[in-house]
């Protein structure tokens, strides 16, 4: 693994980011009144995490803000301010700042101001902190302010000095500075905690002092003598071109009771010093202050208990390679299958490493898969901003962010989903007014939805605004050419038009959507995932945005048909059930369709060869066919005619190259356990391609 | 001899850096992401030094402390408390627990460098 320092600052990043979600999941329970210490202490942490890095990586404003953000955390963890609703409100203002801080950091935007969330935060932390203001209060002296050089000259080391600060002379006399006389006496407690003082007799030699007096201390008889006592002193001479600040850190972590002399040598010819020394300047130098005489019990408070789980971070290509292995070993025990004579497949072998690989397939997969809530976490956020920008007022309800979800889909996700957010806000839902006037509570309310349904996942965006309005958005249509003058569309296919691209009706262009690019985003971003957007609005009523995604992106349970010599594969989550049409079942209603008559209902016909436009000399008649009946969202229940079914198996997917993919009906491909190829179909886009073709695929023109 | 150092953090990429900035000053770097697994890994490499952020999951700087001391041989080996942290409060706690120095984040590469020096040979 490569350590270099982008590299680093990478992680870095993405840690913020978890730190953001997490401390955003805290603070929004604290919100809703739900604020145990465990959670206070997991939103402290993450801010505090971020602090820490950001000096580290050199982001000062970052960490000067943090740090703001970090003291009221800790009074609030502390207990001096209680964790009210209306602080967690503070809170959650001041954490859309740090996280504008955060993106400045990393470049993708300007430095946030932030001058109101810090006012807001230094109220709470005054006004609530009233009884003892004084640790929290007092405006900390970090390394904050100390101007870094560069982003990688760090900021100097935070060791306090405080205690020297009226010792320090202005040493500003120039050329033929004394020395410095540095007493040393180690204390009893000097070896200590693993101290070692002798350590610091080298550092000072190192900086060219020299031991001038190494002489026993006191020593008593050697009855009286106690073994780990020190009974050493040093007097060294330091040269007087080393500052007493270096010569002061040497001594940062030696015991607060040792005695510890830093002197300057009187100049011979040098009126006196400039500042009158106390006399034996015993300084307890120390960055940790001395010990008071009662030792505060160290309570165990500070050990939260998360019942976190123990985690380790992997590299995501070593997953993929993982996956594509364990895809590899599908493929091959499907070939070893295969090639066994029958009695062999019987033997209890087969059935076993079939059974290990299925499982090592599962295991994989759950490795990849991620509950959806982190793309959901985000939401929150970005609807309190897009309510802010557009002074609309909408509540959210968040359901099924459980729903675990391969890595590469919750990573493509993002996007699609911000945009249908926006559009919700932007375009469904309405202005307060506007929502009263309309008989609607003033408050819009915006479901964000998702659940699992076989292998799919489903994702619903639903907001109860005002609709879409099918008159505009023809007219628009209409306007930027995009359908003939004379067109006559369903409703269905007007709303499909929003996806189109460049399509906006927004009549201003507002900071949120508008700009033309957007629903024809989400809807190229989610086919490219092999899902589809299904769109269903009631003027008035409201718009529900359905995202269709498959769960996983990698493997497949299809059933393998035959069409015109060639094998493709059904995914086999679509398929009902299969049927050898007996003379007759099959009629003709119109010149381009067909019914199948099962169970005293007509269902709609297909035959695949047609879809695809094979031109066949002598396709087989429906009843030298099978005819799978098929389940399609677009389209309801559909039978498929196909020649013949081979065999159900598992398939790994294997994405088709750019030139292929704008084929509508398929969704990849596949090897067989024999090596050959065979194409697979999208049953979805198949079956929706077909009443409104030539729409369809002139937008996917366009799109392309 | 090369020096070992176990650094205990819960932020990946301050361990990195920390593992990038003393590597490059000869020291061979082990680390553990909390106090817990930070007391596991002190048992197996045994370092010549500790060092360890504060605030961490599971257990924190302080409890990592306590529990290196609370075992007789490991009462001699240095542990530098490396925290954003900087409260006389918490010091003291870090002393008391058997801390030998603290730094306070962030640190630059040479006095890190001058800080271990000063507590392990």
């Amino acid at each position: 693994m490569s350590d270099g320092f982008d590299d680093i600052q990478a992680i870095f990043f993405e840690e913020c980011a978890e730190g953001l979600a997490c401390a955003e999941q805290g603070l929004t329970a604290m919100a809703a009144g739900a604020a145990s210490a465990d959670v206070v202490a997991a939103v402290f942490r993450a801010v505090h995490s971020i602090k820490g890095g950001s000096g580290a990586f050199g982001h000062d404003a970052l960490l000067a803000f943090s740090h703001s953000f970090e003291n009221l955390l800790d009074a609030v963890r502390a207990g001096r301010i209680a964790a009210t609703p209306a602080v967690a409100q503070v809170m959650l203002a001041a954490l859309d700042v740090l996280s504008d801080h955060v993106a400045a950091a990393q470049g993708k935007a300007a430095l946030p101001d932030d001058a109101v969330a810090l006012a807001a935060l230094e109220t709470v932390l005054t006004g609530g902190a009233a009884p003892v203001p004084a640790p929290v209060a007092a405006p900390v002296a970090m390394p904050v302010v100390a101007p870094a050089g560069d982003d990688f000259d760090f900021v100097p080391v935070g060791v306090d000095l405080d205690l020297f600060d009226d010792l320090t002379a202005p040493a500003v006399e120039a050329v033929s500075e004394p020395g410095w006389r540095v007493r040393f006496v180690p204390s009893r407690a000097a070896l200590a905690n693993g101290g070692e003082p002798l350590l610091v007799v080298r550092e000072l030699e190192r900086l060219g002092g020299i031991a001038t007096v190494v002489a026993p201390i006191a020593v008593p008889p050697l009855r009286d003598l106690d073994p780990e006592g020190a009974y050493l002193g040093w007097t060294i001479a330091m040269p007087g071109t080393v500052t007493e600040q270096d010569i002061a850190e040497c001594f940062d972590f030696v015991v607060p009771d040792a005695v510890i002399e830093i002197v300057r040598d009187a100049p011979a010819s040098m009126p006196a010093p400039p500042q009158p020394l106390p006399l034996p300047a015993a300084i307890e130098c120390d960055s940790c202050p001395p010990l008071p005489p009662e030792v505060p019990a160290a309570p165990t408070e500070a050990r939260t208990s998360d019942s976190q789980t123990q985690t380790i971070r992997i590299d995501v290509a070593k997953l993929d390679m993982l996956l594509n292995l364990v895809g590899e070993l599908v493929i091959r025990n499907s070939i070893l299958s295969d090639r066994l004579a029958p009695v062999d497949q019987q033997r209890a072998e087969l059935p076993q490493l079939t059974r290990l690989t299925r499982e090592i397939q599962d295991n994989v997969m759950s490795l990849r898969a991620q509950p959806l809530r982190q793309s959901f976490s985000r939401v929150p956020r970005m609807l309190r901003d897009l309510c802010a920008e557009t002074s609309k007022r909408v509540a959210l309800e968040i359901s099924g962010e459980n729903t675990e979800v391969d890595k590469s889909v919750i990573e493509k996700i993002g996007d699609p989903l911000t945009h249908m957010i926006r559009n919700a806000v932007d375009h469904g839902i309405e202005r307060c007014a506007d929502r009263i006037a309309a008989g609607k509570p003033a408050e819009g309310r915006l479901t964000l939805s998702a659940e699992q349904r076989g292998a799919r996942i489903i994702i619903r965006v639903r907001d109860d605004g005002r609709g879409i309005d099918r008159a505009r958005v023809l007219a628009k249509a209409i306007e930027i050419g995009l359908v003939a003058p004379d067109a006559v569309l369903t409703d269905e296919e007007i709303d499909q038009l929003i996806c189109a691209p460049g399509f906006s009706t927004a009549e201003r262009v507002s900071n949120i959507s508008g700009r033309g690019v957007g629903m024809d985003v989400v809807r190229s971003n989610v086919e490219a995932l092999g899902g589809r957007i299904e769109i269903e609005s009631q003027p008035g009523v409201g718009t529900v945005f359905t995202m269709i995604l498959p769960l996983t992106l990698a493997i497949l349970d299809g059933m393998i048909i035959r069409l015109a010599g060639q094998r493709y594969v059904l995914p086999l989550a679509s398929v009902v059930e299969s049927v050898r049409p007996e003379p007759g079942q099959v009629r003709r209603v119109t010149p381009g369709a067909e019914v199948i008559e099962l169970r005293g209902e007509f269902v709609p016909v297909k035959r695949l060869g047609d879809l695809f436009a094979m031109r066949r000399e002598a396709a087989p008649s429906p009843e030298e066919s099978i005819i799978i009946m098929v389940d399609s969202d677009a389209a309801g229940r559909v039978g498929l005619m196909v020649d013949t079914i081979e065999e159900r198996r598992e398939v790994v997917i294997k994405s088709l190259d750019r030139h292929l993919y704008p084929i509508r009906g398929l969704g990849g491909a596949t090897i067989l356990g024999d090596g050959s190829i065979a194409l697979i179909m999208d049953v979805d886009a198949l079956v929706a391609a077909v009443p409104a073709a030539a729409a369809k695929y002139t937008m996917k023109g366009l799109a392309a | 001899m090369t020096k070992t150092i176990l650094t205990v953090d819960d932020s990946a990429s301050m361990r990195m850096l920390l593992k990038a900035t003393l590597t490059a000053q000869g020291f061979h770097i082990e680390t553990a992401n909390d106090g817990e697994h930070g007391f596991e890994r002190f048992q197996e490499v045994t370092p010549d030094l500790l060092i360890t952020d504060i605030n961490m999951p599971r257990l924190d700087g302080f409890g990592l402390i306590e529990a290196v001391r609370g075992i007789h041989g490991f009462r001699g080996v240095p542990i530098l408390v490396l925290s954003t942290e900087f409260s006389d409060e918490k010091k003291t706690r870090a002393r008391t627990a058997g801390a030998t120095g603290w730094i306070t984040k962030p640190f630059n590469a040479d006095k890190l460098g001058a800080a271990i020096r000063r507590v392990c040979p």
